[in-house]
């Protein structure tokens, strides 16, 4: 069973974001920079698992520069056998997607798996685009993922419930909570991380019909209106007043 | 002409799908076009009301195969109906249907995508211009598409549904439909209440309801307003609550008018899932709480006394209204 794990750096999650003045570009200075956690606590984990009972190989594959490769050897220390790093800034989703399915076409991967967005740009997209590149079949935002011979099982999340499906592999699946837990890389998985292949592959021409124009702060909040715990009545006053919600 | 797919999950077409006929027919009005809402399978409900919400054509597919989703029948049936209708923009759903499609559809069309949009686009000539929200609510982002055909996938609650047009007839399209490689073997839907993203009114409790036993008084508080009832990850996670009710970063995003958080100290992960709410309460009765910082009302207090008091309220507001 030969796996492709799709992983993206981005900002940590209590990062404070900001950008430069004219508001086009992300301010990476003194921000901190981690594995997507859906990337890395469900698709990478859950793959590790599954090669761990079925054997095969996992291979990541990450579109970014060189100093990607802090994330990418991480994921290594998790589990994964080896990595791809396809040598491009990853200006979209779409140019990402086509990136990686570039990459997979030739490789006859069994499972691609991504996590269900990205906690920076919240789009996802790779997924459904990668398969479709690939003439694939896709499942978004799988909790459970087992697999049976060519067969995969999965359970998503839809809106006010679940779905149970199965699909014949080839096939790509985004991940969600549920589907693993997260592991902590161990020292020895840190060790033999180092020595394992990193490959660098130059990107593909694309030409790019989304380009973002500019970034802005959502408005500040007025501050906290305080109401009285005994005055719920008045509470009630505000919010159909007010803030006309009710 | 502005195309939107409106879903109709078991028959039902759901909030969701006239808030993107809305949206799509205040887009053609933009863009001096016409809005036609397209519906998938055998089982697409009562589609000419989609007429009421702006469509001026509806169109159905219908076939078998598309009652129940497979996002590669779906995407290849879509783009087809968007070639033949020569349609510029395609409107989706950001929903588990849209996600699915949105990207496979971009790819067929070669188009440009923006996923999860709340608000309408600026078009100057050929300049197309729309936002979203990014970095889990802490920004947005205006992205411009510069594709002859553009796909947008609208997030839940971000446009009002608004229904003053007529219902229309339904027209037939016969086109090839690809056999799906995906099958659902069952869907579990969960009773009740409203789905979280489709909520209006949304109640959520943490850690200082201290016991699962004590969920009572919040559940009374979202009969009362006719709420939807969510969690934070650390009660999901130790069962108190069920999974689907989990708000937050690893759970599900939602934007409600009203969220109203009862003993949640308001972790940032939390609040990635909830800071695009328009308004939103807290309860704490830890002052420091950063919660309080996220929120437009607050009130500091013991949650065991405060809820009832606000229910009471709830109550005697509903009835004199």
């Amino acid at each position: 069973m030969k796996f492709l794990v799709c992983i993206s750096q981005t900002p940590d999650t209590t990062a404070k974001i900001s950008f430069n003045a004219a508001g086009t570009e992300f301010n990476s200075a003194g921000v901190q920079f981690i594995m997507n956690p859906y990337d890395e606590w469900y698709a990478l984990v859950r793959a590790c698992e599954l090669r761990e009972s079925l054997g095969g190989a996992v291979i990541v594959i990450n579109v970014g520069p060189a100093t990607n490769e802090t994330t990418i050897r991480k994921a290594l220390a998790i589990g994964a056998d080896e990595a791809v790093r396809i040598d491009a800034n990853p200006q979209s989703a779409a140019f990402v997607a086509k990136q990686i399915a570039e990459y997979a076409r030739s490789e006859q991967f069994d499972l691609i798996l991504t996590g269900k967005e990205t906690i920076d740009y919240n789009g996802s997209e790779v997924g459904a685009m990668v398969a479709e590149h690939l003439d694939l079949p896709y499942v978004s935002y799988a909790t459970k993922l087992d697999l049976s011979g060519d067969t995969a099982s999965l359970e998503r999340d839809i809106e006010g419930g679940t779905e149970q499906l199965e699909v014949d592999l080839p096939a790509v699946v985004s991940a969600a909570k549920g589907m693993a837990e997260q592991r902590i890389p161990n020292m020895r998985g840190i060790m033999m991380a180092r020595s394992k292949p990193l490959k660098v592959v130059p990107p593909v021409d694309y030409m790019e019909p989304v380009t973002t124009v500019k970034f802005t702060m959502p408005a500040e909040k007025a501050g906290v209106k305080l109401v009285d715990p005994e005055q719920m009545d008045e509470l009630v006053r505000l919010l159909h007043e007010e803030a006309k919600v009710l | 002409m502005v195309l939107v797919y409106a879903e109709s999950p078991n028959g039902q077409f759901k909030k969701t799908a006239f808030e993107a006929v809305t949206y799509g027919k205040k887009l053609a009005e933009i863009s001096g076009d016409s809005c036609v809402a397209i519906t998938l399978g055998t089982q697409a409900g009562n589609a000419g009301e989609l007429g009421r919400y702006g469509a001026s054509r509806v169109v159905n597919i219908p076939d078998e195969k598309l009652n129940q989703l497979d996002s590669q029948s779906a995407a290849a049936v879509l783009a087809a109906a968007a070639q033949q209708l020569a349609a510029k923009v395609i409107v989706l759903c950001h929903t588990s249907t849209g996600k699915s499609i949105a990207g496979r559809l971009a790819v067929r069309l070669q188009a440009g995508l923006v996923s999860g949009v709340n608000e309408l686009p600026e078009i100057n000539g050929t300049a197309f211009h729309v936002k979203k929200s990014v970095f889990s609510g802490k920004a947005y982002a205006e992205y411009a598409i510069s594709s002859p055909v553009k796909v947008l996938s609208l997030v839940g609650n971000a446009v009002r549904a608004e229904s003053g047009g007529t219902a229309v007839p339904v027209e037939s399209l016969s086109l090839p439909v690809p056999a799906g490689r995906v099958r659902v073997k069952a869907v579990k839907t969960v009773e009740g209440r409203v789905p979280l993203p489709e909520a209006d009114l949304v109640v959520s409790a943490g850690r200082g309801m201290k016991d699962p036993g004590n969920w009572g008084i919040v559940e009374e508080l979202a009969d009362a307003l006719g709420a939807s009832t969510a969690c934070s990850r650390p009660v999901a996670d130790s069962d108190w609550r069920p999974h689907h009710e989990h708000v937050g970063q690893t759970g599900i995003a939602i934007r409600p008018n009203l969220y109203i958080a009862i003993g949640i100290s308001g972790a940032i992960q939390h609040l990635a899932g909830v800071n695009n709410s328009k308004v939103i309460v807290v309860i704490n009765k830890d002052p420091e709480a950063p919660f309080f910082q996220a929120a437009d009302y607050g009130v500091i207090g013991d949650l065991f006394e405060v809820l009832p008091r606000l229910t009471a309220a709830v109550r005697k507001f509903k009835s004199s209204n």
